[in-house]
Order: C-alpha cells, then sequence, then structure tokens
C-alpha cells in the first residue's frame, strides 16, 4: 500500500469539493503508470498540463508540460464526466510511460496547482460511497479481492473473520474487566465493606499480559505471512542464480508482480508457493566490481539475505560451503554440468527445481503452523500495547499505588483490546476501513 | 417571591414543574439567566425536601456537587449550610477519586434551598397541581394546573421525579403515591403517555425510620466527620452548624432468618413489583439472596437532624411487611429496643427513555419540553440537581431563541451522565460513579470551578460575587505556578534531599518537583529559601494538580479526539428511509432514537460498522450538498 500523507487530518480538515489526485499503479518501472484526478476541477487540471481544452467525457492524446513549458512525457488522457465516473465526480485519468521520474514530476506539477491535493487512502472509494456509485457490499468485495493475494492469506483472514481472534480477544476482554471491577470496586464503593483485591489485580494482569505479549508474536509472524516470506538466493558469481531466478520466474502462474529495478542491490521476485507470498531475493552481480558505493550496495545486501527467512546457496564443487543453520538449503550449481554429491540443481535445465519449491513450500509451512489467532501488524501492535498497559497496571497493583492510576491502565488496555476488534469509536473504525484501500483504487 | 398563583394567562419565559432537587437547580438556573420563570410545585414548603438518605455528595455524586456549584447552582450551598458531618470519602486515595460528602439536616438543608429560592430575583414559586401541558403549534406551550388554571411559558421543565403512575409498596399491600403522603399526578402522566414516548419502569427503596431515642448508642461504634471538613461548595469557609457522629452497627445471622423466613411477603420477592431496581444500591431482601456467603452487612445510623430523633440506617432499605421489619431491626445490635417510626418502603414508577432527549435534555418528540432528574431513569438527588442545572439553563436558552449548550465528557461529569443517558438509555436506575468518566484523572472535584466556571459565566449562570471569588482565586494560583515554573532542581540535589529519583536526570522546575510522589512543599522550601510558600490551599491544590501531571497529556489527546467524534452530528431531520443498504431492524431503532452523533449511533444495540459506514457516507453527501 503506498504511504499516503496524514490521512485523517487531511481528510477531515477539508472541504467537501476539493480535487485529489493520487498514483492508481504501484511505484517502480513499468509499461504504464495512471494517475487519477477527482473532484471539480480534475479536467481543469490536466488541461493545464495538456495546453489545451479536452473533451468532456472522452479521451486524447497529449504532450504534458510543467509550468515553464518543459515537457514531462506523453500521455492518453481519459476524461469521465460528472455522474458518468468511478466517484461519481468529473474524473480524469493520466496514463503515462511508466517512469518513476515521469511520474513523480507529473504529480509535482499537479501538486503546485490551487485546490488540489493528494489523495488520503482509500478516499477515491470513499467518494464513491459517498456519491452512492459503490455500495458497501462492492467495497467490501473490493477490499477483499485488492488483499487476499494468495490461498494461505485466504484462509488466515477467514479464520479472523470467523473469530478465533474474537474469541480470544472476548477471554481477554472478561478477565480484564473482572480485574477492572476489582480496581473500580475498591475506589467507587470504599464505603461499602469491599475486601483488598489488590494482589488479585496484580495476579490477573500479568496472567493476561503473558498471553498477550505471546500473541503479539503470532501476529508478527501473519504479519510476514501477509507482506510475504522473503527467501534469498546467494552464491558466489556465475553459479547460475540469475539462471535460476529466471527458471523460477518462467514457472506458469508463478509470477506476480516484477519489481526489479526498484534498487540496484537486489533483484526481488514476487511468487506465490504453495499458496503463500514469497518474495526471492537475487543478489546477482555484486562481487563483479570494486566500485565503492557498489561495494556499499553488496553489504545492504548481505545484510538483507542474511535476515531473509530462508537462504538458498548455490555452492560450486571448489567454493566454499556456507554455515549451514536451520533457515538455510545448500544446493549444488550447475549441476548440468558439473557433477558433485548431495542435490544439486540447474536453471538451465530446471533439474532441481521443482524440488526446491517443494523444500521452500515445506519450511515456510512448518512456520505457518505457529500463526495464532492474530493476522495483522495492527493486531500485533494493539496486543503490545495492551501488554504494556497491563504490566503497568500490574506494578501499580503491587506497590498497592493509587488504583485510579492502576485503574487508568486498565482502561488502556480495554481500549487496545477493544481496538483489535474493531469495538472502538466510530472515527477509527471508519478511517480503519477506508484505509485498507490503496491510494487511487 | 412565594406567589400563591398567577392571574390567568399570565406570561413566564420558563415554567418548571416540580421543587425537589432537579426542579429547584432548574428554576435557579432559568432564573439566573434572565428568564422570567415559575417553579410550580404541590407545596412550597416542601420545596428542598431530601425524600431519601440525609446526605448529600459522596463518591462521583460530590462532583456532580462541585460541578453544579461550579456554575453558581444552589446544591453545594445549602449543604455546606445544613451540613453536620461532613466527610471525604476516599481520603488515603488519589485527588480523582475523592468526593466531598456531608449528612445533612434535613430541615437545615429545607430551610437554606427555600431561602436562596425567595432571594432568586425573577423566580416565581406557584403552589398547585400540575395537570396538563398547553400544546400550540406542536410545541410545549405551558401548563395547565389542576385548578383550571393555565401558566404559559415558552418553555417547560418537567421534574416529577417518582410521580408517574408512583405505587408504593410496604410488604403485600400497595397503594399509588408519589413521596410517602404526596399524591400522584395521573393526568400528566398519561399526557406523556400519548404522546407516545418510549417509557420503562424502574424501582427503589427506603429503609425504615427509627427513634433515634431508642437506639443504645454507646454501645456502637461511631464515626466522627473529619478533623480538617471539606466543603461541598466552592464559596464555604467551613461547617456552620454543631458536627455530629454517625453509628455503626452490623446485620447477624438472626437478622438474615427473619429476612430469609419472610421474602414471600416481601413486595419485590413476593412478585408485586416488576421494576429493575439498583445494582448497587441493594435492598436487604437482595442482600441477603444475593450475598448468601455473607452473615453480615454493614449498617451507618445517620441522624437527620440536629433537633430531630430520627434515624435513617443507611443499608437496610427494603419492602417487606412492617412488622417483620421490627423483627429485623431489633435483632441488630444497638437497635434491640428501636422503635420504627415510619416503615421502610419501596417505590415503583414509570421513567421517560432518556434516549428520547436531546444533548440538552430537550425532548425531540415536543420542542419546548425539557425533563429533568429521576423522570429520565437516574437515582440520586446530585444526579437530578446536576440535570436540572442543564435542562432550566437550555430551557432559559430557548426562551431567548439561543442554541442548546451541551456538555462533553471530556469536561465534565455532567457530560459524562448526560451523555450515558441519551446514548445509552438506562436499564436500572443511574447513579454516577467515577468508574463512568474515562477522564476521571482530569475531572476532578477539586478544579470543577476551573473546568466550568468560565464557560458558565459566558452564559450567565455566574453571579457577580462568585466571578470575583474565583478570579481571585485563579489568579493566587496562577502567581504561584509561575513561581514555580521559574524555579530550577537539578536531580542531584533533589536526590541528595531523599526524594526517589535518579542524580543523574533532568533538571526540573518546581512543578516539576511537585509531580514527584514522594516530593512536597517542605522540599521546596528546604531546597529554595527564596520559595515563599503560598497559602496553605494553594500548596494543596497545586499539589493535586501535579500528581496527575505526566497523565494528563495524554487525557488531553483522547479528550480532542472525542470532541472531534462529537462533532459528527447527524440531523435530525436524516431521512433514514433513503439511505440504501441500511437494515430493517436498524433503520426502525436510528428512526425511533434519532442518535444526536455518529458517535451515539454507533452506541446503538446491534450497530454494525457497515451501517456506520454507511451514515458517514450519507453525512459526507449532505455535507457535500
Amino acid at each position: 500500500m503506498p504511504d499516503g500523507t496524514a490521512p485523517e487530518e487531511v481528510r477531515r480538515g477539508d472541504p467537501p469539493a476539493d480535487t485529489i489526485f493520487a498514483p492508481a499503479t504501484p511505484p517502480g518501472r513499468s509499461g504504464i503508470a495512471v494517475i487519477r484526478l477527482s473532484g471539480p476541477r480534475a479536467r481543469e487540471a490536466v488541461e493545464a498540463l495538456a495546453g489545451g481544452p479536452l473533451p468532456v467525457h472522452g479521451r486524447a492524446l497529449r504532450i504534458l508540460r510543467d509550468e515553464t513549458g518543459e515537457p514531462l512525457d506523453e500521455a492518453l488522457i481519459l476524461t469521465f464526466a460528472e455522474g458518468r465516473s468511478f466517484t461519481g465526480e468529473e474524473t480524469a485519468e493520466i496514463q503515462g510511460h511508466g517512469s518513476p521520474a515521469a511520474v513523480a514530476a507529473i504529480l509535482g506539477a499537479l501538486g503546485r496547482q490551487r485546490g488540489l491535493r493528494l489523495a488520503a487512502p482509500g478516499e477515491f472509494a470513499q467518494r464513491a460511497l459517498a456519491h452512492g456509485r459503490l455500495d458497501l457490499a462492492r467495497i467490501e468485495g473490493l477490499s477483499a479481492l485488492l488483499e487476499a493475494e494468495t490461498e494461505a492469506q485466504r484462509r488466515q483472514a477467514m479464520r479472523v473473520f470467523q473469530g478465533a481472534l474474537g474469541k480470544r480477544a472476548e477471554d481477554w476482554r472478561e478477565r480484564l474487566l473482572q480485574a477492572a471491577a476489582l480496581t473500580e470496586a475498591m475506589i467507587d464503593f470504599a464505603e461499602e465493606d469491599i475486601p483488598e483485591a489488590l494482589p488479585e489485580i496484580a495476579r490477573l494482569c500479568g496472567e493476561i499480559a503473558g498471553e498477550l505479549e505471546a500473541e503479539a508474536r503470532g501476529a508478527r509472524l501473519a504479519e510476514r505471512l501477509r507482506e510475504g516470506f522473503e527467501v534469498a538466493i546467494v552464491g558466489p558469481p556465475n553459479a547460475g542464480k540469475s539462471t535460476l531466478l529466471n527458471r523460477l520466474a518462467g514457472r506458469e502462474a508463478a509470477l506476480v508482480s516484477d519489481v526489479a529495478g526498484t534498487t540496484r542491490d537486489v533483484i526481488e521476485l514476487r511468487m506465490v508457493l504453495d499458496g503463500m507470498p514469497v518474495t526471492l531475493l537475487d543478489t546477482a552481480g555484486l562481487r563483479e566490481t570494486a566500485d565503492s558505493v557498489e561495494r556499499m550496495g553488496g553489504e545492504r545486501a548481505r545484510a538483507r539475505a542474511a535476515a531473509a527467512d530462508l537462504r538458498v546457496h548455490l555452492v560450486l564443487p571448489d567454493g566454499p560451503r556456507p554455515a549451514e543453520g536451520p533457515d538455510d538449503i545448500v544446493l549444488r550449481a550447475q549441476a548440468d554440468r558439473l557433477a558433485g554429491e548431495g542435490p544439486g540443481i540447474s536453471g538451465l535445465t530446471g533439474e532441481g527445481v521443482e524440488a526446491l519449491v517443494a523444500e521452500i513450500a515445506r519450511r515456510l509451512s512448518a512456520r505457518t503452523a505457529a500463526l495464532g489467532a492474530g493476522l495483522t501488524a495492527r493486531h500485533a501492535h494493539a496486543m503490545a500495547e495492551g501488554a504494556a498497559a497491563l504490566r503497568e497496571a500490574e506494578a501499580l497493583a503491587r506497590a498497592g499505588a493509587a488504583p485510579e492510576l492502576a485503574g487508568e491502565a486498565l482502561r488502556r488496555a480495554l481500549a487496545a483490546l477493544d481496538a483489535l476488534v474493531g469495538r472502538v469509536g466510530t472515527e477509527d473504525i471508519l478511517g480503519a476501513i477506508f484505509q485498507r484501500f490503496c491510494i487511487g483504487k | 417571591m412565594f406567589h400563591v398563583k398567577q392571574p390567568e394567562g399570565s406570561d413566564f419565559d420558563v415554567v418548571v414543574v416540580g421543587g425537589g432537587h432537579a426542579g429547584t437547580e432548574a428554576a435557579h438556573a432559568a432564573a439566573r439567566l434572565g428568564a422570567r420563570t415559575a417553579l410550580v410545585t404541590l407545596k412550597a414548603d416542601a420545596i428542598g425536601t431530601m425524600s431519601c438518605n440525609p446526605a448529600i455528595g459522596g463518591l462521583g455524586k460530590g462532583h456532580l456537587v462541585r460541578e453544579v456549584d461550579a456554575m453558581d447552582g444552589v446544591m453545594g450551598r445549602a449543604a455546606d449550610a445544613a451540613g453536620i458531618q461532613f466527610r471525604l470519602l476516599n481520603r488515603s486515595k488519589g485527588p480523582a477519586v475523592q468526593g466531598p460528602r456531608t449528612q445533612a439536616d434535613r430541615r437545615l438543608y429545607r430551610e437554606a434551598v427555600q431561602a436562596m429560592t425567595r432571594a432568586c430575583a425573577g423566580l416565581t414559586v406557584i403552589e398547585g397541581e400540575a395537570a396538563d401541558l398547553i400544546l400550540e403549534g406542536g410545541r410545549a406551550a405551558g401548563l395547565r394546573l389542576a385548578d383550571g388554571s393555565a401558566i404559559r411559558a415558552r418553555a417547560v421543565v418537567l421534574t416529577t421525579g417518582t410521580f408517574l403512575n408512583g405505587v408504593i409498596h410496604v410488604g403485600d399491600r400497595s397503594r399509588p403515591g408519589g413521596r410517602l403522603g404526596e399524591p400522584p399526578s395521573k393526568a400528566l402522566a398519561d399526557r406523556l403517555y400519548g404522546l407516545g414516548l418510549p417509557m420503562g419502569r424502574l424501582k427503589t427503596g427506603t429503609p425504615p425510620r427509627l427513634d433515634g431515642r431508642t437506639i443504645a448508642w454507646d454501645r456502637l461504634e461511631m464515626q466522627p466527620g473529619d478533623e480538617d471538613p471539606v466543603m461541598l461548595s466552592f464559596l464555604s469557609e467551613g461547617p456552620v452548624v454543631p458536627q455530629i457522629a454517625c453509628g455503626i452497627t452490623r446485620t447477624n445471622s438472626v437478622t438474615h432468618a427473619i429476612i430469609r423466613d419472610n421474602l414471600h411477603r416481601s413486595a419485590m420477592y413476593g412478585g408485586h413489583i416488576a421494576g429493575v431496581g439498583p445494582r448497587y444500591c441493594p435492598s436487604i431482601e437482595d442482600k441477603v439472596v444475593r450475598f448468601a456467603d455473607k452473615d453480615s452487612h454493614q449498617v451507618f445510623l445517620e441522624p437527620e437532624g440536629l433537633d430531630d430523633d430520627t434515624v435513617y440506617p443507611n443499608g437496610i432499605s427494603t419492602s417487606l411487611p412492617a412488622e417483620v421489619q421490627e423483627a429485623y431491626v431489633r435483632s441488630i445490635a444497638g437497635l434491640e429496643r428501636a422503635v420504627i417510626t415510619q416503615p421502610g418502603y419501596a417505590i415503583e414508577y414509570d421513567y421517560v427513555d432518556p434516549r428520547a432527549l436531546t444533548p440538552a435534555l430537550a425532548l425531540k418528540a415536543l420542542p419546548g419540553l425539557f425533563l429533568a432528574g429521576q423522570i429520565n431513569g437516574t437515582t440520586g438527588y446530585e444526579e437530578a440537581a446536576a440535570q436540572g442545572l442543564v435542562a432550566g439553563l437550555n430551557a432559559a436558552r430557548e426562551a431567548k431563541g439561543e442554541g442548546p449548550v451541551e456538555f462533553s465528557r471530556a469536561t465534565s461529569y455532567i457530560g459524562v451522565m448526560i451523555d450515558d443517558l441519551v446514548s445509552r438509555g438506562v436499564s436500572e436506575p443511574y447513579r454516577m460513579f467515577t468508574s463512568r468518566a474515562e477522564f476521571r484523572l482530569s475531572l476532578r472535584a477539586d478544579n470543577a470551578d476551573q473546568r466550568l466556571t468560565p464557560a458558565a459565566r459566558e452564559w450567565g449562570l455566574v453571579g457577580e460575587a462568585r466571578w470575583a471569588a474565583f478570579a481571585a482565586k485563579m489568579e493566587a494560583l496562577e502567581a504561584a505556578r509561575s513561581d514555580l515554573r521559574a524555579r530550577r532542581f537539578t536531580a542531584r540535589r533533589l536526590h541528595a534531599a531523599g526524594l526517589n529519583l535518579a542524580p543523574d536526570g533532568e533538571t526540573r522546575d518546581g512543578l516539576g518537583v511537585l509531580a514527584l510522589a514522594d516530593a512536597g512543599w517542605e522540599h521546596l522550601a528546604a531546597l529554595d529559601p527564596t520559595l515563599v510558600l503560598p497559602a496553605p490551599w494553594v500548596q494543596a491544590q497545586l499539589r493535586r494538580e501535579a500528581q496527575y501531571a505526566q497523565y494528563l497529556d495524554r487525557q488531553a489527546r483522547d479528550a480532542e479526539a472525542l470532541k472531534r467524534e462529537e462533532a459528527r452530528r447527524l440531523p435530525p431531520d436524516l431521512d433514514y428511509a433513503a439511505i440504501p443498504g441500511l437494515s430493517f431492524e436498524l433503520r426502525q431503532k436510528l428512526e425511533r432514537l434519532r442518535p444526536a452523533t455518529l458517535r451515539h449511533a454507533a452506541q446503538i444495540d446491534g450497530m454494525t460498522p457497515a451501517a456506520l459506514l454507511l451514515l458517514a457516507a450519507r453525512l459526507k453527501a449532505r455535507e457535500a450538498a
């Protein structure tokens, strides 16, 4: 999801009649990049770049120029009249060449125009909803389509929606309410014969905090499942890493997106293995230059490979053998022409490729077994926040300190749990729902 | 200004029905705003009567009294004039949860309220029975009395307490009635029913009253008031009448056996009462049944006045027959010879579902009509008084053609209470607790004036005397604050002075030193001989403020978020039927409850995020249109 700028504040403070714009395609080099505008000045804004009138509802090919007359890109412009667009507002699309520099220049030129601003995440969908162009069922459908890339993600999402997380949270919440009730009773019913409950409060808080901390770790794992596992292919130059990557990329239906060229240091290849999102990292060519900038890049690439979930090592017969940990798969490189011991692989002939894919899938699947009920980084964050507040309450209760401060900590813990299952203020719910949409989608 | 009757057609801005705690504050608030105000009550000499326990304030309730007082209300000053035993509850805990409370002499309290009412300019008391509302052009336009006379007004405030279809139960006998000995106003109830308002039924109980001369005080544990009494009103200096002690005794297994054996004769357990009672103020029958493992419950013996022998035994309210009451009372230590002067009874009554009200306490279904007090499902003098003030304030503003004033949860307990009432309704008599306030650390009894007096002054609620006193107080506090802000204390010196902090920590200003848990003014004075100590009350107030300083930033952020949510208003004329995708059930609920804000809508039972999204989208579309 591309980054928005302080979306909540932006959305809340602005008059409704402003015009928003955002790239609708992912960043990076691609065949076409689309920038979308919506609002009363959508067409006018593009006309300013195109240097002349555009049809109210139609298409045109134009050279776009900035304020100084400098050409930015040649683009196909689509215009949609008010009431006949996705958002219901006047809308325009700029389909330009997928050069990051050209896209950045066009966005900059738009951003300098009065009455235009970058859209907050989900704002196009929100406007579509507000104008009755999209009903909620379709928004939710869209959201699921956009988000569930792989089968494993879908399964985990179903676990959440079927209530695994809800049940856990409900249980925590119930015990937390007990602790809060004991605390509040000491405060609000001081005149009644209320027993001293501080040890009990401390015990409850400590227990729930421990469980939340464990679940937060599980949720972080789930976040990996959402964001993708990283598998690094490492080995000396000419070991056949790129050939292997190309072979893997050529597997039917394996390719999700190719974001090569985003960095000079590492080539990334997104693919789906056994229902799990996997990003393959190729560190090819790093040692072929003595250039100092390249060397720094090499350091970064090695760090990235070291941090990856799995490493596939291609070794040559006379080369050094890597230290083999549980996250390492060691293969004999260029098996088509070099003989030797142990399993081999060849990107050229495809020998051993299916076995490698199966091995990667097997190892990653084993990890997803440790998944908890949580799904996202947001869940992990809420659990960690809840746990921290509970630890504070526990310490206060043990110290026998002011119960109103323990009560305050418990209140924050409850708020964190409520945020976990979506039982929060309407602003938060709405903001969270709309933020599920990437800018421009 | 007590008047017996006004001539037909006499004109008022605001007419208030009921002379209880809600009615009194409502009438006074309206009159303070300059509205020509009439207070209609059955008996003028019953104004300010405490019909239940003889005490004002307490936990959460003390906060409400202070807030009413901060806006120049009646209750705090009347309680201080009548206070015979002042105690600051939760004294050992933090200032945020301390609640000032006093036992009040019933007669003195009544007299104090009546004296203030007589002295209130623009307020006319009319003795009579409210029979019906006058409606005009779909608005409440006044009141018709039982004798046929009419009082016309631009706004009407109803504070009729438990008078709506009230039924009194003593054991298996029951009869219609409001407070004991007063007739219920059935006709007015019929009018409210005619409006088709959502209603519910609640019950509440009272204990038997005892003759104090028949209690063996010398054998009881006695609880005196505080050494340094904390007053209810910001304007009071100290107690003005002699102070007394209360007695403490306990029920025992014999008491409980008597109650268990006679449960079937209790109005509540005999199935005579349909209303729901409060969980937190259970009858003695309830306590014995629900807490069967406890063989003893505390009973406070509270004298009702200095020259009144009546004693209120707090903790044994009941609806058992009179002879059973006598039997169990006499089983209690110290009460063996006690004489019951008036048996305890339970009262059942109707209330208007407060979700039918706006946050200004106006009835959505009938413009010009405001409701306050027990009629809205609350219990307690303090809750009633606070609502009365809000209703009176808004009724007067309405009469002047000004917009409503609303109280936020972020700045007052009054805001918390009203928000709870109008957004969630009640399922038992609603009583204030400190735990209801999510901004509890900021909403303290000690800073109610700092939170509310300036705004109340703007609205016209605060008179010259209080404003001058408040200004002087703020000046003294600010002078001391800025003095402390200007002084620096290194962590090393503070550590050397024996305070619990790391010697290599940051240098603090004087306020920062007071924020340390174990620091006090004596440390400041010892470390900085140039410091001139301010008045003790200033020292105490700044120490209280500093104690929570580190929590207040977070609460302020949360309060900001809340205020943004409170600002997302749903227009009262929103056409829910025109929103596609809303389920039929939710649409019905929304049409019936007409929540004031999106946040209130979110609190409706069965509300879904999807439906909220639809509402938010509709709001956005309306804003854009």
